[in-house]
């Protein structure tokens, strides 16, 4: 987030796209409720699906999935034509408006409200409100990243950050909240194939050089490796021979199922380290059990970059150990010592290679509970809103986007369109909370959500059970026919390994960022007898 | 913002004008014994237990609800107050069932607090007793109206914080209760389970039925941690007695949530102590997975990330580090992908 959690509540609007936050990020959701209740912060909320936040909302749009980026070019049309931008910031902190102008300029409100299937009038409306508050925020989250077009999405929220002058203020920015507990962290640690610990590219010999030297190794590799899909594919070309996989269960989380599994299954070995012999652990060769967060001492990094503390409550069950152990003993063994792997020493090790953790220690965080990164110096108090007076890298760009369709549109096989997500009670692939037994017993079972109109035309009673397909596989699921979902969309939470909706999910990936579209698939709906000659993908 | 300075009971206080009496008191160490009161709410001024006497003022005025003013002069210990108080803790008292023994909050319960602290043991008002039923209509938040003090702040927090609005007074006079409409199950309304009417609840009349009969609060220690489910990052202590989490609640004011969860923040933790539990390593010997000692299993993951180095080179081996691990656990696994295997093939599943 370039803002901060708090900062939220002195919004004057917040628009919230692709993201049902009340479920996704309760407290986020928590403090949006209050903004609105106690500050009377006007709420856009642009959402296929009606979410809780529309009962607090001054608008609702109700776009067709996947055409964000026509939704905010009709906007920001509106805000050039009606002269609502903040022509000083433009001047100033930025650059391509040209371009980017003459691309927006082609998306009318009408043009705009024909792909996205709203009313122009909407269109406008939210452009004034956005652009007439004297600070706004927007918000979002998967429903915006998890797209053919997930980075184009996220350049269009920046344009209209920055045409509305709304970066580097309180009460605005434009504020990611990221999936699980530490997205943040695991990337601004590097657990990522282009880049070192904050950001530092591998490609750079600088940097590569000074984590050489740190890690008193020779030669460390400058070519980006393999992004999460691309092992998955290079696993099935043989290419990669080991697969190391620690806390994590795609097989659940990842689109395309069966594909994933074969790939699984093709590798000579896999070691999967984690705290449930989960649907992943299942396929490995070597399964080494890990200690949980409330065993093991450490750090999250929130979704507003704030580092916090993890501290050691209870015993981890049997010979499970930390991951941190873990991990020293396997380099140990391929000859390499890396001394000592205590959290503190390791966060020491962090913020010396690590410019915008530099100032992060455990005796800081002791006395201060928090610290917000960019936090370059032992003295720095760290960053609650980022780009106050500049953006990293100079001036703030302007990207002209192009609407562009999802990867896969229905039709007359597949008409309806599948779009995944979470439900409250339940988290990621459901390892943690379907054992926890209140919370499963409150949600014990999966549900396709179908519009009404569409139940009635297949014919489709509540709690019947049917099979969802697409061109990638079919599940098993019971029918929840609610108004919440409009008529054409299914959406389905992915959290069980039951009916697990990423067995219907399309791999295509954004090109850039590398996301699956997860929140557009095509599929139908199959009942009664058709049912049976179908093969059924669980997890 | 401008400072205000008064007296409380002789002490000076210099303080900000958006201050209550009891918040300026309670900065300045002064205990002033509140029922209604919860910070996380805007003052209520139902319960008087906080009322102080300000010279010049008429009357006695509730310190959660009154506004500080330059030059104000505050007593919070007087007779006449200690006086009132008792009276209202016997009012109350007079239709409690006085089962601290295995009431769920004893030890953790306004009211009995202020029993103690002013000595009220028989109530001087013995009347009619309510018996309600107690509703356990959902796996995670049971309701005893006997134990209600009427504090209103399970409505109040519901509907300022949450935004939900589940509970309201039902009935009246007499019969007043906070209840949901036409007196529906939880799982019947729009009931979140965040259980923040629970955390705010002085009683024991809205409880935590997942964590009931596991321990006092003298018995448990409190860790302070970060959540690990979502986001946001809120910060929770967990609750623990013999090596187990019975509960966990979120210290008021600090990190994101100030003291607010959601259901999976404040319920989700059983899954520490589930059975499914990985307990050795396993290594797979004719199909199966077996269990294996720590020796076996990782000198098999060293062998073979060995050999497919020596077969195909560093790029043949492909780590996937976890979002829901620690920062330090995800800089040392690229640590390990980059400096000791030499391959950035690295990521983790921070796009799904
Ligand atoms: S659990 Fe949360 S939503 Fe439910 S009644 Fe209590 S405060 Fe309201
Ligand atoms: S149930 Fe608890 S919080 Fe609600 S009014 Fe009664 S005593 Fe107060
Ligand atoms: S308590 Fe809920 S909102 Fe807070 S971090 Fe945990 S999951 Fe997220
Ligand atoms: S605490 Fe002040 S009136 Fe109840």
């Amino acid at each position: 987030m370039t803002n901060s959690i708090d900062d939220l509540e002195k919004a004057g609007c917040i628009l919230v796209i692709g993201s049902n936050t009340t479920e996704g990020h309760p407290i986020v959701g928590l403090r949006i409720k209050r903004a609105v209740m106690k500050n009377d912060c006007k709420l856009i909320v642009a959402e296929p699906r009606h979410i809780r936040l529309c009962y607090y909302a001054d608008q609702w749009i109700r776009h067709r999935p996947g055409t964000d980026v026509a939704l905010l070019n009709g906007m920001m049309n509106v805000i050039l034509a009606e002269g609502l931008a903040d022509e000083e910031f433009i001047r100033e902190r930025t650059e391509g408006f040209e371009e980017f102008r003459k691309v927006v300029e082609q998306y009318t409100p009408e043009r705009a409200a024909e792909i996205c299937g709203v009313e122009a009038e909407e269109i406008r409306r939210a452009a004034r409100t956005f652009a007439g508050a004297p600070s706004a925020a927007i918000v979002y989250a998967m429903g915006i990243t998890q797209h053919t077009t997930g980075v184009d999405n996220v350049l269009s929220l920046a344009n209209l950050a920055m045409l509305t002058g709304n970066l580097g203020k309180e009460g605005a920015g434009v504020n990611p909240l990221r999936g699980q507990n530490n997205v943040q962290g695991a990337c601004d640690m590097g657990a990522l194939p282009n880049v070192l610990t904050g950001y530092q590219p591998v490609s750079d010999p600088q940097a590569r050089e000074k984590f050489e030297k740190a890690w008193r190794v020779d030669y460390l590799p400058g070519n980006p490796g393999l992004t999460i899909m691309e092992m998955v594919d290079a696993a099935l070309r043989g290419e990669v021979r080991v697969l190391y996989i620690m806390g994590e269960n795609p097989l659940l989380s990842d689109p395309d199922i069966r594909h994933l599994r074969e790939a699984l299954e093709k590798v000579d070995f896999l070691v999967v380290q984690d705290i449930f012999l989960t649907e992943t652990a299942r396929y490995a060769d070597v399964v080494l059990p890990a200690a949980s967060f409330a065993e093991k001492e450490g750090t999250f990094t929130n979704t507003d970059r704030r580092v916090q503390r993890v501290r050691k409550a209870v015993e981890p069950p049997g010979e499970a150990r930390e991951d941190s152990w873990i991990i020293a003993q396997v380099a140990s063994r391929l000859g390499y010592d890396m001394g000592d792997v205590s959290a503190p020493a390791v966060m020491e090790e962090i913020a010396s290679l690590t410019p915008s953790y530099a100032g992060i220690s455990y005796r800081r965080l002791e006395e201060l509970g928090e610290l917000r990164w960019p936090c370059p110096s032992p003295d720095h108090p760290g960053t609650p809103i980022l780009h106050v007076d500049k953006f990293t890298r100079g001036k703030g760009k302007f990207s002209p986007v192009e609407y562009k369709t999802p990867a896969e549109e229905p039709d007359s096989e597949y008409p309806l369109v599948l779009t995944t997500g979470r439900l409250l009670t339940h988290y990621h692939t459901g390892s943690m909370t379907r054992r926890v037994k209140p919370l499963d017993e409150l949600v014990p079972e999966n549900r396709a959500w179908i519009n009404p109109a569409d139940a009635e035309r297949l014919g489709v009673a509540a709690d019947q059970e049917v099979a969802v397909e697409s061109r990638r596989g079919a599940i098993k699921v019971k029918a929840r026919i609610t108004e919440k979902v409009p008529p054409g969309v299914v959406f389905i939470p992915f959290h069980f390994g039951e009916s697990p909706a990423n067995a219907l999910t399309n791999p295509a990936l954004d090109p850039v960022a590398k996301i699956p579209e997860y929140k557009v698939a095509a599929v139908r709906i199959v009942t009664g007898k058709a049912m049976e000659g179908l093969e059924y993908v669980t997890a | 913002m401008e400072q205000v300075r008064l007296n409380i009971d002789g002490v000076d206080v210099v303080t900000t004008p958006d201050r209550t009496i009891l918040e300026a008191a309670r900065e300045a160490g002064i205990r002033i014994p509140s029922l209604c009161y919860d910070r996380r709410m805007e003052p209520y001024g139902a319960c008087r237990i906080c009322i102080v006497e300000v010279e010049g003022a008429r009357g006695l005025l509730p310190a959660c609800a009154t506004r500080v003013t330059d030059g104000m002069v505050v007593r919070t210990d007087t007779e006449e107050l200690r006086r009132i108080r008792r009276t209202i803790i016997e009012l109350l008292l007079s239709d409690h069932p006085r089962d601290c023994m295995t009431c769920e909050s004893a030890g953790n319960c306004e009211l009995q607090d202020l029993a103690y602290e002013y000595g009220v043991k028989e109530t001087r008002f013995p009347g009619e007793e309510h018996h309600y039923e107690v509703l356990a209509d959902n796996p995670l938040i049971e309701r005893d109206y006997d134990k209600c003090v009427l504090c209103g702040r399970c409505i109040r927090i519901c509907r300022e914080v949450q935004g939900v609005g589940v509970y309201d007074f039902v009935n009246r006079g007499f019969e007043a209760v906070p209840g949901t409409p036409y007196n529906r199950p939880l799982t019947e309304t729009p009931c979140e389970f965040c259980g923040q009417c629970v955390s705010t609840c002085p009683t024991g009349a809205i409880i935590s039925i997942p964590s009931k009969g596991k321990g006092r609060p003298w018995q448990v220690e409190k860790v302070r941690t970060t959540c690990p489910y979502c986001g946001c990052g809120c910060q929770i202590d967990l609750h623990v007695r013999d090596g187990e989490i019975i509960e966990v609640s979120s210290p008021v004011m600090v990190g994101p949530g100030e003291g607010n969860l959601c259901v999976k923040g404040r319920y989700g933790y059983s899954f520490v102590h589930h059975p499914d539990r990985l307990t050795t390593p396993l290594i797979r010997k004719d199909g199966e997975l077996v269990p294996a000692t720590w020796e076996e299993a990782l000198g098999m993951v060293a062998d073979r990330i060995s050999k497919a180095l020596d077969d195909k080179g560093p790029d043949a081996v492909a780590f996937l580090s976890s979002a829901r691990c620690t920062n330090e656990e995800n800089y040392l696994l690229q640590k390990l992908a980059r400096a000791v295997v030499g391959t950035n093939n690295v990521d983790h599943c921070a796009r799904l």
